[in-house]
């Protein structure tokens, strides 16, 4: 039995992505939103620092300087075209934005402030520039509240608290999704013209990691099951600044407002590592540089096992008033004051650069030719445009999901307005249903939480910022086995309302996907470049690396690569110094 | 160290009345009650409902009544908590199972005080930002630190009694809007708050201030809201 509706679009996960797209959707066509969470309980609302646009309101600036500085922090893996676009519309999404309500930060004339980040820079490199527009550090907090409140303005149908468990396809069209009611245990057909996933990133495959628990990978989960390819999937951001043992983010904003990274011995190492930028080099360098730092012996700490983010040299207003919520994070977290001493930080799992492919419609490819689903469409996190590369700048992520949630918003209402509803089949839903059957059926022993634990445990060790052949070798094993106690594990709460062991199970499964995704792709990729590193292969080979890969799973359970040459434009690869 | 908790459960599907659990978990006291019902869940009791995502206070997930206050549980540490730690879903709303409560209700209340920016944008140049000085900025950035958690809205007296009251929640959401220079929306908006259900309702317990895991000045908030439906003041 499944509940039936019918829409025009619908658009899984309600972040920024999600949300921007049901505004613009909602707008032309009958959209609703089905979401995992209370749309305000998504994780864009973590984010802190900031989201770039030239508007040159401080410094001079132009898009042309952005796109650069993007694509070298992609190590030149990013679609340049793609880029173009994004840096381009950066400046209208930031005016839109504010147009809506959002509380910028303000100059003393009035006009958005701006200010430094990670990797972004005047005229191709010179130095830092002023170039993220933020609400202290809480701009992803203002994001997400700002596109909830102008939904409900207009209306937008939410379905909160509904999981996403399958894509409909029928003659390899979409048409549309199936989903389970957490407060009923109950399965809605969500039949449409066009689907839209913005369900975020996989972060918690990690042990150390700034993601929310709800970050398994649903969405690229759901797809990978249905043989389409995932691109991009070894690419994964570990952010320099991450809370000791807990991985909670400290913003990159603090470094751009004068924060210092120092080891054990107090140097500012990263002045070794870039020597024109320093602490503001990309995330890739400096995680890297952190881990290098800890492996020869000058972390900080009894363990000599963290680095520590210095404040102390920051004028005390600012920390006070431009990082509020890090300073509170580091005082109830870890009991120290950045006001009087280091904060001990690690790298922290971050970002997933790869994800669903798709074009700067958001339209999902079926393949590495570029080929599209029809009526399927991705963006922000969740999706692999590709604007990111193999390493994302800071304030780029939510620059990505305002840009490309409108833009994909607007081309899936464009396709629902000239396409007519596919026909599905009255028992769309009945092989979901003896999935969920099957979970809940019998006795086991294995416990999921240790399998998520082991998961978790071995990808940090093995497969984050440092990876050999031999380290993904081994994961990959470990994976396989994972796997099969996966099979075997049951759900053993047999509730109707709120079984939450039940969504946390299947959640596992797509993490499990999600990890496998990864690792082979990392291992295929004998070379260094952006955020996957390879200590056996550590200089970037553009010969023959210039592409994404594109991993997908054949029906026999093989997993198969493939490769899509990256655009290029502009920019010729060249070494990526700072 | 071992940790004492008693959790109220209930599960519909099963139980008459909600009743008190008591659990031991191993550990660290710098751990958050978040990790602590998570150890519950995942070695003791998986069945345990409890809404959370981003487990360092900014999702607004997980407000509970924890040893009798309301706060969030990723935000209060085991070594800050008298043992046994008592954990209880918040007040003033429905209980659907455990900890999870029904939020709708509370999101009526929120959508009732027309929580987005009211504003004739003809009147302004699409090409460029309206302006604001720092100080016109500032007159409202408490009370954008709102993370919809509840946990004042179920800590207020009123609230418990008056389904009809839109709850301090609400009314810190209109005050973001009210106060922003920006905003054309202000009348509508105290207009609403004015009526029966509105701001009046308010008796300053100050209960909301304190259970405020953002530290927003919640009273203040309110109170700033009553001058100006009283004086129009804006």
């Amino acid at each position: 039995m499944a509940h039936i509706h019918h829409y025009d679009a619908v658009i899984v996960g309600a972040g920024g992505a999600g949300l921007m797209a049901a505004l613009e959707s909602g707008k032309r066509v009958r959209t609703a939103v089905v979401s995992k969470l209370y749309p305000t309980r998504s994780h864009t609302g973590a984010a802190q620092g900031g989201m770039c646009a030239a508007l040159a309101n401080v410094e001079d600036d132009s898009w042309e300087w952005h796109a650069f500085d993007t694509v070298k922090g992609s190590d030149f893996l990013a679609d340049q075209d793609a880029v173009d676009v994004m840096c381009k519309e950066a400046v209208d999404s930031v005016l839109q934005l504010e147009r809506m309500g959002l509380p910028f930060n303000r100059t003393p004339e009035g006009k958005i402030d701006q200010r430094r980040f990670g990797g972004h820079t005047r005229n191709h490199g010179e130095a830092p520039v002023k170039r993220a527009c933020y609400a202290a550090d809480r701009t992803g907090h203002m994001i997400l509240q700002t596109l909830y409140q102008q939904c409900n303005k207009f209306g937008v149908e939410f379905y909160n608290e509904f999981f996403v468990l399958d894509l409909i396809m029928g003659d390899d069209v979409c048409s549309g999704i199936i989903a389970y009611e957490i407060a009923t245990g109950e399965l809605h057909v969500f039949h449409a013209k066009s689907v839209l996933f913005a369900t975020g990133g996989y972060g918690k495959m990690f042990k150390i990691t700034s993601n929310a628990h709800t970050l398994t990978g649903d969405g690229p989960g759901v797809v990978y099951r249905k043989g389409l390819p995932l691109e991009d999937m070894e690419f994964f951001q570990f952010h320099p600044t991450g809370l000791y043992r807990l991985g909670i983010l400290l913003s990159e904003a603090a470094r751009g407002e004068g924060a210092i990274l120092r080891n054990a011995d107090g140097e500012r190492f990263m002045e070794r590592y870039a020597p024109t930028i320093k602490d503001l080099a990309p995330r890739d360098m400096v995680s890297r540089a952190e881990f290098f730092e800890i492996k020869e012996g000058r972390g900080a700490g009894p363990d000599k096992d963290y680095i520590l983010l210095d404040l102390t040299d920051v004028d005390p207003e600012v920390v006070e008033t431009k990082l509020p919520d890090i300073t509170e994070f580091a005082r109830t977290y870890l009991g120290v004051d950045p006001l009087k001493e280091g904060v001990p930080i690690v790298p922290t799992a971050h970002y997933a650069m790869g994800g669903i492919p798709t074009n700067v419609d958001a339209e999902v490819l079926r393949d590495h030719t570029g080929a599209i689903v029809p009526g399927f469409y991705a963006a922000g996190e969740c999706a692999c445009v590709s604007v990111h590369g193999a390493n994302r700048l800071g304030t780029n992520s939510l620059l990505d999901i305002v840009v490309f949630g409108r833009r994909g918003g607007v081309a899936m209402a464009e396709y629902a307005s000239t396409n007519p509803l596919p026909d599905i089949p009255d028992d769309v839903h009945v092989h979901t249903e003896e999935w969920l059957r099957s979970l809940t059926e019998g006795e086991s022993e294995e416990s999921p939480h240790e399998i998520h634990t082991i998961l978790q445990d071995e990808m940090m060790d093995k497969a984050s910022v440092l990876r050999t052949e031999e380290s993904l070798l081994d994961v990959l094993e470990t994976i396989g086995k994972l796997r099969e106690r996966y099979g075997r594990a049951r759900v053993k709460d047999r509730s109707k309302v709120f079984n939450t062991e039940l969504v946390e199970h299947i959640e596992l499964g797509y993490l499990i996907d999600m990890a496998e995704a990864l690792v082979v792709s990392a291992r295929a990729r004998t070379e260094s470049r952006g955020g996957h590193y390879r200590e056996d292969h550590q200089l970037r080979e553009d010969d023959h690396w210039l592409k994404h890969s594109f991993i997908s799973k054949a029906a026999t359970g093989e997993t198969v690569l493939n490769y899509k040459d990256v655009t290029l434009g502009r920019y010729e690869p060249v070494e990526r110094k700072y | 160290m071992d940790v004492q908790l008693s959790v109220l459960k209930y599960n519909p599907e099963t139980d008459k009345e909600p009743h008190f659990e008591d659990f031991t978990v191993e550990a660290d006291p710098m751990e958050r009650l978040l990790d602590c019902l998570h150890k519950i869940k995942w070695q003791h009791d998986s069945g345990l409902a409890l809404r959370r995502s981003c487990a360092h206070g900014i999702c607004g997930s997980d407000a509970m009544v924890i040893n009798g206050v309301n706060m969030l549980a990723c935000k209060v540490l085991v070594k800050d908590l008298k043992q046994p730690i008592r954990v209880e879903p918040i007040r003033g709303l429905p209980v659907l199972r455990d900890l999870i409560v029904d939020m709708e209700p509370f999101f009526a209340g929120y959508l009732a005080v027309k929580p987005w920016l009211i504003t004739d944008d003809r009147q302004h140049d699409p090409e460029r930002e309206r302006i604001q000085s720092p100080e016109e900025r500032e007159r409202f950035d408490d009370t954008t630190k709102c993370i919809l958690c509840a946990a004042c809205t179920t800590s207020c007296p009123i609230f418990w009694a008056d389904k009809e009251y839109v709850g301090p929640a609400a009314i810190v959401n209109a005050h973001r809007f009210i106060f922003d220079s920006r905003d054309d929306g202000g009348a509508e908006r105290l207009e609403i708050l004015s009526s029966r259900s509105g701001v009046f309702k308010c008796r300053t317990a100050f209960n909301c201030t304190a259970a405020c895991p953002r530290g927003i000045k919640v009273t203040q908030a309110i109170q700033e809201v009553k001058r100006a439906a009283l004086f129009d003041s804006l």
